[in-house]
């Protein structure tokens, strides 16, 4: 299937707490990373978990985000970043431009 | 001093907690799959076994072959289930994916949601691991929690958390340590330590 994301784009993932067996951490919610590439493309965990097929698959995406982005009080090193596997329907374009 | 030593303290024995709501499901769920005859509590025994016997020595072979091999590291790289094929080690259906630490940047491993981990290739994950103190902490903190297992990356070098969330598994590829030229592919291997796998080590 297509994906609607490529290397470099800037992203960010919805914040948005529905309930249920969720693979976006908490963490990310409303941040915005950068795309570093297609990790998969797989069923969606999110209705797998109940019994349904899963289907249609559903890109994952590595998102980088700064650890600066992530906890604004961080301590570590500005450069330190986290890269989260995340489905693409969590994943909404940011800041129009491309880097 | 006492003419009457205190009693050793009760120390309870597994059993003395009740079974949490999903060991009773896991419990029921293996009952009816053995009692339908899906499978054999045989097959289960072998099954467990299997898994058991994983050594983070297959990914250590895996790195050593990297090391020495370019065109098997940029394999691995591309495909750790492919790549490690080749050395006759089965790595399983799940994805997973190498990541390579360099002289910019310090790989680690987590998965804060559960306790996603390599096992195919790596073995049983650390009890550490599966801890909530460390997945809570690693990507809140990952230069704290890297300090408190003794590694220390230094200020300018990225340390790059990797949070294993959704479908893919995840192994580290530390540094070939300098001063290894003498050591043959095998010497190499036992160099590899499952936490430098994890990212929790350098060698």
């Amino acid at each position: 299937m297509s994906q609607n994301f490529s290397i470099g784009d800037r992203v960010r993932v919805r914040a948005a707490y529905p309930p249920g067996h969720v693979r976006t951490p908490y963490y990310t919610r409303g941040k915005e990373g950068v795309v570093m590439g297609l990790a998969a493309v797989m069923a969606n965990a999110e209705t797998l978990a109940y019994g349904a097929d899963g289907k249609p698959d559903i890109p994952i995406y590595r998102v980088s985000f700064p650890q600066t982005q992530l906890w604004p009080d961080y301590a570590g090193d500005p450069s330190d970043t986290a890269v989260v596997d995340i489905y693409e329907h969590w994943l909404v374009a940011a800041g129009g431009s491309k880097t | 001093m006492s003419d009457h030593p205190q009693p050793h303290p009760f120390q309870p024995d597994i059993e003395d907690s009740p079974f949490t709501r999903y060991q009773v499901m896991a419990e029921s769920v293996i009952e009816l799959l053995t009692e339908k005859g899906v499978f054999s509590a045989d097959d289960m025994r072998r099954t467990l076994e299997r898994i058991d016997a994983i050594t983070p020595a297959q990914g250590s072979r895996a790195v050593a072959r990297a090391w020495v091999d370019e065109a098997f590291r940029a394999r691995l790289l591309d495909n750790v289930n492919a790549a490690t094929a080749e050395l006759g080690i089965d790595a399983g259906p799940i994805p997973i994916r190498a990541v390579e630490n360099t002289a910019d940047v310090h790989n680690v491993i987590v998965c804060t949601l559960c306790s996603c981990y390599p096992r195919m290739l790596l073995g049983l994950p650390p009890d550490w691991y599966k801890s909530r103190a460390y997945r809570s902490s690693v990507v809140r903190e990952p230069r704290a929690v890297l300090e408190a297992f003794g590694t220390h990356i230094p200020d300018g070098v990225e340390v790059r958390v990797h949070d294993s969330t959704a479908e893919l598994r995840y192994m580290v590829i530390p540094m070939r340590p300098a001063g290894t030229t003498d050591l043959d592919e095998a010497g190499l291997a036992e160099l590899v330590s499952r936490d430098a796998m994890i990212g929790t080590a350098v060698i």
